[in-house]
This record gives structure tokens, C-alpha cells and sequence, in this order.
């Protein structure tokens, strides 16, 4: 996710997915071995057969052949779920070599397709995801019924089988203290609010993912355009709290980023939640100006490479936690160096 | 940080669970996390939707005993791959795609309670779209059948016969 896209100061990233089964087949949770595998080569072959090479040119990984590391760290990524890693029996991923599109086979329902798109661009995740939707649907039959719609493993997901959500940094909001208000409404609203790598209110980082709660007898325009309006609301009291901020207390906003852009320029030991913490703090001072050698970029990448299946894979041993909290420290001081070295931000 | 729940080695998990207002702080290493397992986030075998679903089909047992208008739910299970009613109502999920049929109405209420609704409106996939329109067709076909047969108006009936067996035949190669 090189390129930011719109209103990447505030949202990181939006996603949808898409859940489909095959018909005449059982669901992973029943499946047997020969079963399972007998799904997972079909929807391989047919994901080589061509149907895709629009969409640029992917890579299918089977997660037998993975270590458990490579598989956490696909997970931290977000590039495979939780889920799929434990699925070591006939689980693959379809992935595109950019990383923005990730087909899940043999999650909990047969084939999910995922499409990311970095900033706010929901609406174009969909239309991607329905084009590769079509493209499978071209070649494969799947579960649908005339009434309940696409048949998943899990009632939460019937009908259209959609989730979509954006991921969005809300620190101002977190700062001014208004962000329980505004995502208990969002909740009023059919829609789930969740933090980064966990649930609950209290997020990592200040991140927080609003997606879709119903997927039966909306239309999936509906949906889009539901989670799209409520996000634009959520973005304009973001920007409407951090020019707040700026106005009214800029000096304590000034200090609180520089103290945390001094922690991680110098620190030895940094555990994952003061970093994440700290990186927040960081981002709101590249997005409003006060640390203008900071690329906003590097945020995503750091709070990525600063979890610990990430570490571990890049030290390539076995790290205790107290030696990744030593290790997350070195790698965020190299990171924030070579800015400062390369004379500030690229983008 | 030491883990507060053994005491001995260094928590790696940290969260905080806030219910009807109340915050409880969590520092916990990763044996003990797996041994607590429930309500942590991150954590193996934490609590999951499906669990919270066999709650809701818990529920919907109880409340429909005494209603013997439907079939007893012991027996209802699905021929395709063999899950019961009652299997499903433990693990949430179902078995295969055919287990809906199966299963029937008895799933909406929990549909209802989940989504609000139980009719999809959306994407219609082109291959069983075009079934479903055999489907309806073939049905609306067959009953002026019966009428023109009424009628004893046999040339006619003759030719919307040959009608359904074209889309019969359309729909089986669709499949």
C-alpha cells in the first residue's frame, strides 16, 4: 500500500469481503481430508485457469507448505485470517502480487474473497471484489438460495455474504474524548466498530475498524453505501476535532507528539502497546504538519513490523518477550532514522 | 510486567475489558491466557460468535417447546452431510449449504434476530439465476397445462408440453 489514496489521513485502509461456497459440497467444518482437498484443487485450478490474470498476477500459497511464523506474519498483515492459519490441512491463499487482492480457500466457508484498498475507497473495493466474484462465478457453481441468498457456514453471513469495513485513525477523536459517543451511535446503526488486532473499545493505536453487521435483505449497495456514509461523517468529526485541537491547546498537542517521536527515536525497550501508542501520536503529528519529516507511511508499516510474529520473522529466531520489546525498539529507531537521514518525508 | 495471574513469568497479553462501564485491566502471560481462554481477545479458544449463537438457538428450544406443531427438532437433520438440528444449535454453524433446506423455517427466527429480515435482495449469481427463472417459469407453465388439459384443449397443451421439457432441459444443463 504504497499509494495513500483519499482521505489517507484519516482512514488506513478499506476492505470488503466476500463469502461463497461451492454447491454439492460440504462445508470445511464437516469436510474430509479428501474432500476438503478435493475443493481446495478445484478453486486452485480455477484460479490459474486465467479468470483472474485481469486483475494482475497472483501467487497461490498452500498453507501446509508455510512454518507457523510465515503463516503469523501473513496474519499480522491481515493478508490471511487467524482462522485460515490454523486450517494447515487444505487451507491456501490466492494473493495478488500487491497484496490487494487475498482469496482465502477452506476458511470457514469455502472460497473469500478480499479486496483492500489503501484510504477511503469502499466503494471501489466492492466493485473489484464483485468483478472477481463473477469471474470465479463464471467457472464454479456456488450455494444459492432464491430467499436466503448465498448459503455460508455461519448464519451471521448469509444473504449477500459481505462484510465491508474501513479502518480508520481516530486520535483527535480518542483525545477530545467524544469517540465512545460517536461509536455507540455507529452501533445504533447496524454497524460493528472493532479495535486493530482485537476487539473491544480500548484500540491499539487509535485504530478502530467500522464495518457491516447485516448481510441478509440489504442489497450489497445498500451496505456500501451505509458503511460509506456513516464513515464521511466519522471522517469530517475527525478533522473537525484535530482543527479543534490544533486552535485550542496546540502547545500540549505539540508536546505530547514530540515526546512520543523522542521516545521512539531513543528508546531501548518499547513494549507492542506504548508503541502502537507512541506511532499514533507520531502519525497525527505527520498528518497535521508538526513533524513534517515523518512520512504518514511509515505508520502502517511500523505498526505492522513492530508485532511480534513480524519481528520474530525478521531476527529469524525464536525471541522472548522481553527481547522483542529490545528488538521493536532497534527496528523503529532504524526506521525513523532513515527518514530523518533521507531529508524528511517522500510523499 | 509480571503476569497476575500465576505471578511467575512475564505477561505478554494486555487488555482491558469494559462491561456496562466497569474496566478490568488484564496482564497475563500466554500459558495463563490459554488456560483462562474465554472472553480473551487474541487468545486460543477465545469465546466466538458461534458460541454466542448456540445461546440465541438455546433460546429458541426453549421457547418453542410445547409447540408440537412442528416436527420434533431431535429428528430434524440434515441427509446431505448427517448434522442434526440439535448439532447445529451447539455449534452454530452448519454442515453444508443443503442444511438450510434442511432446517428450514425453524432458522428464521434466529435469521430474523441476526439480520432483521430473512429474504435476500441482493447479488443474484447469473448460473442459479437463470434456474430460479426456469424454476418460476416451468410452474407458471405447468398450471396453464392443467387448464388447457381442463379445456380439453389438447393442441395447445400439447405445445406448452414441449415448452417445459425445453426448459427442463435448460435448467438440467445449467446444473
Amino acid at each position: 500500500m504504497k499509494n495513500a489514496g483519499p482521505d489517507s489521513d484519516v482512514v488506513i485502509s478499506s476492505r470488503v469481503r466476500l463469502a461463497r461456497n461451492l454447491r454439492h459440497q460440504p462445508f470445511p467444518l464437516l469436510a474430509t481430508t479428501a474432500q476438503a482437498n478435493e475443493v481446495l484443487e478445484q478453486l486452485a485450478s480455477v484460479s490459474e485457469s486465467g479468470v483472474l490474470d485481469r486483475f494482475g498476477p497472483f501467487t497461490t500459497i498452500r498453507l501446509k507448505e508455510l512454518s507457523e511464523l510465515d503463516r503469523r506474519v501473513l496474519v499480522e498483515k491481515h493478508l490471511i485470517s487467524p482462522n485460515l492459519a490454523n486450517e494447515s490441512r487444505a487451507g491456501a491463499v490466492v494473493l495478488s502480487d500487491n497484496e490487494a487482492i487475498s482469496i482465502m480457500i477452506n476458511e470457514e466457508d469455502h472460497l473469500r474473497i478480499q479486496c483492500l484498498h489503501p484510504g477511503f475507497q469502499i466503494r471501489e473495493a466492492w466493485k473489484l471484489a464483485n468483478e472477481i466474484d463473477d469471474s470465479y462465478e463464471s467457472a464454479l457453481e456456488f450455494a444459492f438460495d432464491e430467499h436466503k441468498g448465498y448459503l455460508t457456514t455461519c448464519p451471521t453471513n448469509v444473504g449477500t455474504g459481505l462484510r465491508a469495513s474501513v479502518m480508520m485513525h481516530l486520535p483527535a477523536l480518542v483525545l477530545t474524548q467524544q469517540i465512545n459517543r460517536i461509536l455507540s451511535a455507529v452501533s445504533q446503526v447496524g454497524l460493528t466498530v472493532r479495535g486493530l488486532y482485537g476487539e473491544g473499545s480500548e484500540a491499539l493505536g487509535n485504530l478502530f475498524q467500522i464495518s457491516n453487521q447485516i448481510t441478509l435483505g440489504q442489497s450489497e449497495e445498500e451496505i456500501i453505501d451505509n458503511l460509506y456514509g456513516v464513515a464521511k461523517q466519522i471522517i469530517e468529526h475527525e478533522k473537525a476535532a484535530r482543527r479543534k485541537l490544533l486552535n485550542e491547546s496546540y502547545r500540549r498537542l505539540e508536546d505530547r507528539i514530540k515526546r512520543s517521536y523522542g521516545i521512539l527515536r531513543y528508546a531501548s525497550i518499547i513494549d507492542s502497546k506504548e508503541a502502537a501508542q507512541r506511532l499514533s501520536d507520531v502519525r497525527l503529528g505527520a498528518d497535521l504538519d508538526i513533524l513534517p519529516q515523518v512520512s504518514p507511511q511509515i505508520y502502517n508499516e511500523l505498526l505492522i513490523m513492530t508485532q511480534p510474529g513480524f519481528l520474530q520473522h525478521r531476527y529469524d529466531e525464536k525471541l522472548s518477550p522481553d527481547d522483542r520489546d529490545y528488538k521493536r525498539a532497534e527496528l523503529i529507531r532504524e526506521q525513523l532514522n532513515k527518514q530523518v537521514d533521507n531529508g524528511g518525508a517522500t510523499s | 510486567m509480571i503476569c497476575q495471574e500465576c505471578g511467575k513469568r512475564p505477561s505478554t497479553l494486555h487488555f482491558t475489558k469494559i462491561i456496562n462501564g466497569e474496566k478490568t485491566e488484564f496482564h497475563i502471560c500466554e500459558v495463563c491466557a490459554r488456560e483462562k481462554g474465554e472472553g480473551i481477545p487474541g487468545a486460543p479458544n477465545s469465546f466466538s460468535i458461534h458460541s454466542l449463537l448456540s445461546g440465541i438457538l438455546d433460546f429458541d428450544t426453549v421457547a418453542s417447546k410445547g409447540l408440537n406443531s412442528l416436527k420434533p427438532q431431535e429428528s430434524l437433520r440434515c441427509e446431505s452431510c448427517g448434522m442434526s438440528y440439535a448439532q447445529f444449535g451447539k455449534i452454530g454453524r452448519f454442515g453444508c449449504s443443503d442444511c438450510y433446506n434442511a432446517f428450514g423455517e425453524r432458522l428464521n427466527p434466529l435469521i430474523k434476530r441476526i439480520h432483521g429480515n430473512t429474504e435476500h435482495s441482493g447479488k443474484i449469481p447469473k448460473r442459479s439465476g437463470l434456474r430460479v427463472q426456469c424454476k418460476r417459469q416451468i410452474e407458471q407453465l405447468r398450471a396453464e397445462l392443467h387448464r388447457y388439459i381442463e379445456a380439453e384443449e389438447f393442441e395447445k397443451a400439447a405445445t406448452v408440453r414441449d415448452q417445459i421439457r425445453e426448459l427442463e432441459r435448460k435448467m438440467q444443463q445449467s446444473s
